[in-house]
């Protein structure tokens, strides 16, 4: 019970100081506009929206998560407030997944944005909503966490944002959010599949637009052992970087 | 009883030694001292003691939790302040002091009114919404003091607390100190001000590139270093002239000067003060104020370290301004 006050007051926090700050709610707001007006409005027509709505919705999730948790989480480091994390008795598991819950439903929020635009541009009868749920989720916690991994790396919110691009933009290319995985040349296939997006964003082709390849139990399974993964991971490098 | 036991604790960060083989226990209720000059390895001692840092080898016990293995257990009962105010800038007072008590799991009525309470006795309350970015700097450090015995800890961690800070707001925290030790939270504290730890604290341990070089009670490290007596004399007319006089008088003291009404005498051996007293008055020079001149601690920290005291200050203040 003790635990879980500290990780609903440690939630509350965050979406107080940052996720609800008006820049963030404009960067989850304006940046999913921006994409969707900027795919949706070349193409108008009903086929194309659907097609284009799981690539616009993985992309929100990737930019919101990974750009606020990195930028949040490297500003605290700076400040020295989260060494005060640190030093409450909270299982350092317990304290990231806290940590990481914020932004997580930041990115379940910035994925819908583009979902409202997309509902007056195009029916969105037939989609499964249920596996586009899960997604949505685990691609939050995907990137949140790779947010995370960056945060662990760096040590100047300049630094965070840099390093979440090397990451981002390249996954824009090679996850098949608009370009199919298949697509690409051979030799940059490997890269893909060892990238979670490519699998979040394949769960939401299958369940919109009814064109992923992969299938959604393969797709889940990956997706959940990359969250499981990326989690052990992390919580490796902050015990080794930031418990001296 | 010991609060906290260290034996032999090490941390290298490569080929340096940050913290060399240091034992030292602190007793439950007292005031400790942890003296040394940047770089001693202050700070990273409090490190390893917390859980922000691994030690390399050695133990350190907090009311009998392993720092290392059941470090979250100690956190419980520990309270840190550490060398800068390290709260949220966005939150006021109560906020700060209210999330920092949910972090200890306290429930909301119970951590309101505890942080209502601290901010009436930390003289914080009449700032009401301001935020901590807004605060000064004796009020951050003041505000870091309260979040960090939100929790009621046993043993309260300061690191430099009064660092930088104003000589009103300085003395409102070491007395603020003092009154946590009265009420029975044991506080280990290192600071650079070595006058500061000479009120305060009970026994002080001085570090020195990693290693401990003393251990002891105030009184016992004073003691070092008395090796002669001192007695100063004040009178109310000019007495500079008379040095080579009181010299020939009493060979086996060593007067000194300091001022025109003061004589400092100088002496291996205890002071009889009746010949000197009949001697002044022989001379219609009546003395108004005779006092022993104990060693200050900052004497013994030299003498023990070897290092200049007011180097020591420049660096740290410096270091505090940044």
């Amino acid at each position: 019970m003790k635990s879980w006050i500290a990780f609903w007051n440690i939630l509350m926090k965050d979406m107080r100081n940052y996720y609800l700050k008006p820049p963030n709610i404009s960067w989850g707001l304006v940046f999913p506009v921006a994409w969707t007006l900027m795919f949706f409005l070349k193409s108008p027509t009903a086929v194309n929206v659907r097609e284009l709505l799981p690539g616009v919705m993985s992309l929100s999730i990737l930019f919101g998560t990974t750009s606020v948790l990195a930028v949040t989480i490297t500003f605290e480091r700076r400040s020295r407030s989260f060494e005060r994390l640190l030093l409450a008795p909270l299982d350092l598991n317990f304290l990231m997944l806290a940590k990481t819950s914020g932004a997580i439903l930041f990115g379940l929020f910035n994925a819908f944005v583009p979902v409202l635009f997309a509902s007056f541009l195009t029916h969105l009868s037939g989609i499964s909503w249920l596996p586009v749920l899960g997604a949505v989720f685990l691609i939050s916690v995907t990137s949140t966490l790779l947010g995370l991994f960056i945060a662990v790396s760096v040590k100047e919110v300049f630094e965070a944002q840099t390093f979440s691009n090397f990451f981002r933009f390249p996954m824009i290319f090679l996850c098949g959010l608009f370009i199919p995985v298949q697509g690409l040349p051979l030799f940059l296939r490997p890269l893909s599949y060892i990238l979670p997006l490519t699998y979040g964003a394949d769960i939401l082709k299958s369940s919109i637009s009814q064109n992923g390849h992969l299938g959604l139990p393969v797709n889940f399974v990956i997706l959940l052992g990359f969250a499981v993964g990326l989690f052990a991971l992390t919580i490796r490098n902050v015990k080794r970087k930031w418990i001296y | 009883m010991n609060i906290l036991e260290v034996d032999q604790l090490t941390k290298k960060y490569g080929d340096l030694t940050a913290v060399d083989r240091v034992s030292f226990s602190v007793h439950d209720g007292e005031i400790f001292g942890f003296l040394g000059p940047n770089g001693a390895g202050k700070t990273t001692t409090i490190n390893l003691l917390t859980g922000l840092a691994r030690a390399t080898s050695g133990t350190a016990r907090v009311s009998g939790f392993d720092c290392t293995g059941e470090i979250k257990k100690a956190q419980q009962i520990m309270g840190i302040v550490p060398d800068e105010s390290n709260l949220y800038d966005d939150f006021d007072g109560f906020e700060n002091l209210s999330f920092c008590a949910a972090l200890y799991g306290m429930q909301k009525d119970e951590r309101e009114k505890k942080a209502k309470d601290l901010l009436q006795q930390f003289g914080l309350a009449e700032t009401g919404k301001k935020p901590f970015r807004a605060y000064s700097h004796g009020m951050k450090r003041k505000l870091t003091i309260a979040a960090g015995i939100i929790h009621d800890p046993k043993i309260l961690f300061l690191d430099e607390p009064t660092t930088g800070i104003d000589v009103a707001s300085a003395r409102q925290i070491r007395q603020l100190i003092q009154n946590l030790n009265q009420k029975g939270t044991t506080i280990f504290l290192t600071t650079h001000y070595i006058e500061e730890a000479e009120r305060l604290c009970k026994r002080i341990a001085f570090i020195v590139g990693g290693k401990i070089v003393r251990i002891g009670l105030l009184d016992e490290l004073m003691r070092e270093v008395q090796q002669e007596n001192v007695v100063q004399l004040a009178f109310a007319d000019g007495v500079s002239n008379l040095k080579p006089s009181i010299q020939e008088n009493f060979p086996d003291v060593v007067v000194e000067v300091p001022g025109n009404q003061l004589i400092r005498l100088r002496s291996s051996r205890p002071l009889n003060l009746t010949p000197l007293m009949r001697f002044f008055e022989e001379r219609n020079l009546p003395v108004y104020e005779a006092r022993i001149m104990r060693p200050s601690l900052e004497e013994v920290f030299v003498k023990i370290t070897g290092i200049e005291l007011q180097k020591m200050k420049q660096e740290k203040e410096g270091k505090g301004k940044q």
